[in-house]
């Protein structure tokens, strides 16, 4: 049953975008993108809001036309639009896909008739997606009635219902909780294996980004970082001391003098990276009275702290020119 | 409703292991046009309000409407003919521009969910996007309207003058072109409020022009002029000559030459505004 792709895994990408560039109204969401997915993977596009993830996305979806840079599938270049290319992605949007009127079953065909398969065929691949996303006995449900991440599982079973070679998320667990967010990634790592998938997601959940086999780090439209998450987690050279403080803004100040060490204030926190934590921490509670500092914090950093790195941003942070419901006008 | 959804005429590839060979590109398109069609009929009738509204409505408008104005109404050279007899045929017209107004509203709801992505987002071309929705609009349409026409009798209405092929393809190409010509302005109008807007100052006004509510014979010259030009025109006379024959409806101001032009001009009118939404759909932003 599962195709095989990953006999060759040194071989040719399987989708490619090459100066993918999109702008809206002079602004440039994204900026000459070039991307190369391997068949078998599962690719996270990081960053926040506005950083151009929904923007590639939705013009890998077919919805938004490129004003630049084109789109190789197994090294052919396709237009966007061609029904053959379309035909190899399973897409689950944002915003819900699922007719509330209809039961999860009907949602299930709808989505197999649209692309073509009819009869017997379709009717196998329903009932193989209900059990696979564990939901075979609820079918007969109408969806209004479903919690978010019951309706988050069957837009995974809608969207591979017609076998589709890639699948392709936008902010899939966006609203769910830790839950319904783990099964979730579990239903859809077995289906990757199952089916044989590609995976291309746009997130800005750093425990997502957590789960992917490689990161491509976005930042105001332009690619600044393609690695899987251990590599780009080392990039950080040691630990994270998060600091919390009554005056958090002084306290980041006082240690860049007193101390010589990169503090920052990230959301409220002081933060230091620095390749020996442990060490420190006693040295910063000695050199501060007692009041100016609430709690300390050691930690390994996270792929949010390398976000920042990066960028110079916090992942859960909107950049102003948030595009995170792009208008769509001419 | 589920069999409707799930009922393949068509064989294809049945019990094909992995990857079935590939749906010709009609095929697709046919595929797509379906499933719109069929959603929207599966979900008329998962919505008991609206085929309650959906039947109630002609109804009330016709006994309403036409016991108000009946005491008015004198049109010279049709006599015998009461104004509930002429205002029937209107209703008819009513209920098809109602019903595709309906339909090009979910659009715009559709396109705010991510149903409509999902599908735009499919292998079908916008075209069979845009035939889809406006066949499932239109089935129901017809499907109101046929109940509706039940009540001809009471209208005056007799074998003798019923028309069923004019009567049938007059509805149906009314509905197509009410469909397109409301999903071509749907598509430029993003929220349902603008839309309604659009809809009372170019759709309503319509058919109240079309001689629907009042005979083009005794308006206004300029009034009478902006009614001649009104494509909707067409559909009202064509209804009112497949009940009531061609005689009532000169009667009433339909010039004779028109009689027979009502199905090519509905062709024309609902060609255009089928490829105008196509076309407005189509514009990949």
């Amino acid at each position: 049953m599962p195709e095989v792709l990953l006999s060759t895994a040194t071989s040719q990408p399987l989708l490619q975008l090459e100066g993918l560039t999109r702008r809206f109204k002079g602004r440039t969401a994204v900026d000459g993108l070039s991307l190369s997915v391997r068949p078998g993977e599962i690719l996270g596009l990081l960053g926040p809001n506005g950083a151009g993830k929904s923007t590639t996305f939705q013009v890998l979806a077919g919805l938004l036309s490129p004003d630049a840079g084109l789109v190789r599938f197994e090294g052919r270049e396709l237009s966007l639009s061609d029904p053959s290319l379309r035909r190899q992605m399973g897409i689950i949007f944002q915003r819900s896909s699922l007719d509330d009127l209809l039961t999860a079953r009907e949602n299930l065909m709808l989505g197999a008739r649209l692309y073509g398969l009819g009869g017997e065929r379709a009717r196998e691949r329903v009932e193989a997606m209900l059990s696979l996303i564990g939901l075979a006995d609820r079918g007969d449900e109408r969806v209004s009635t479903w919690s978010g991440g019951m309706r988050r599982r069957l837009e995974l079973a809608r969207a591979l219902v017609h076998q589709p070679r890639v699948l392709l998320m936008d902010e899939p667990t966006q609203g769910l909780d830790e839950a319904a967010f783990r099964t979730f990634w579990a239903h859809l790592k077995r289906l990757r294996d199952s089916e044989g998938l590609t995976v291309l997601l746009t997130t800005h959940r750093a425990d997502e980004a957590d789960v992917c086999d490689r990161l491509a780090v976005l930042d105001a439209g332009r690619l600044v970082a393609c690695d899987t998450p251990q590599a780009l987690a080392s990039r950080m050279g040691g630990d994270i001391l998060s600091v919390e403080a009554p005056e958090p803004e002084a306290l980041a100040a006082e240690l860049r003098e007193r101390l010589g060490l990169d503090a920052k204030v990230v959301e409220g926190r002081v933060q230091v990276e620095a390749p020996q934590g442990h060490a420190l921490v006693p040295r910063l509670v000695e050199a501060f009275p007692a009041g100016r500092l609430t709690s300390v914090a050691l930690r390994r950093p996270t792929l949010a702290d390398v976000f920042l790195q990066l960028t110079g941003r916090a992942l859960g942070a909107d950049v102003p020119t948030a595009e995170s419901a792009p208008r769509r006008r001419r | 409703m589920s069999a409707e959804l799930s009922a393949a005429p068509e064989p294809m590839n049945t019990g094909a292991p992995a990857v079935s060979s590939p749906p010709g590109t009609l095929a697709l398109q046919w595929a797509t046009v379906r499933v719109l069609m069929m959603r929207d009929i599966v979900r008329f009738f998962r919505q008991p309000s609206r085929v309650v509204g959906a039947l109630a409505q002609p109804v009330l408008f016709w006994f309403v409407i036409g016991s108000g104005f009946a005491g008015s109404f004198r049109v010279e050279g049709a006599q015998g003919l009461g104004y509930q007899q002429f205002f029937f045929p209107g209703v008819v017209t009513m209920v098809l521009l109602f019903s595709a107004i309906f339909a090009t509203i979910t659009v715009i709801e559709d396109r705010k969910e991510g149903f409509l992505q999902a599908v735009l987002a499919g292998p079908g071309s916008r075209l069979a996007v845009v035939l889809g929705k406006a066949l499932g609009s239109s089935a129901i349409a017809l499907l109101q309207a046929s109940l509706f026409l039940l009540l001809a009798p009471l209208a005056g209405v007799s074998a003798a003058t019923l028309n069923v092929p004019l009567l049938l393809s007059v509805m149906v190409l009314s509905a197509l072109a009410l469909t397109g010509m409301g999903m071509s302005l749907a598509w430029w109008v993003r929220s349902s409020a603008g839309y309604h807007a659009v809809m009372s100052i170019v759709m309503l006004p319509m058919w109240v022009l079309s001689g629907a509510v009042f005979p083009l014979k005794g308006a206004d010259t300029w009034l009478a002029w902006v009614m001649r030009l009104n494509p909707m025109r067409y559909s009202v006379e064509g209804v009112r000559r497949a009940l009531h024959g061609a005689e009532a409806s000169v009667a009433l101001g339909a010039s004779s030459s028109s009689a027979g032009l009502e199905v090519p001009v509905l062709v024309a009118f609902a060609a255009v505004f089928i490829g105008l939404a196509a076309f407005s759909v189509s514009r990949r932003e």
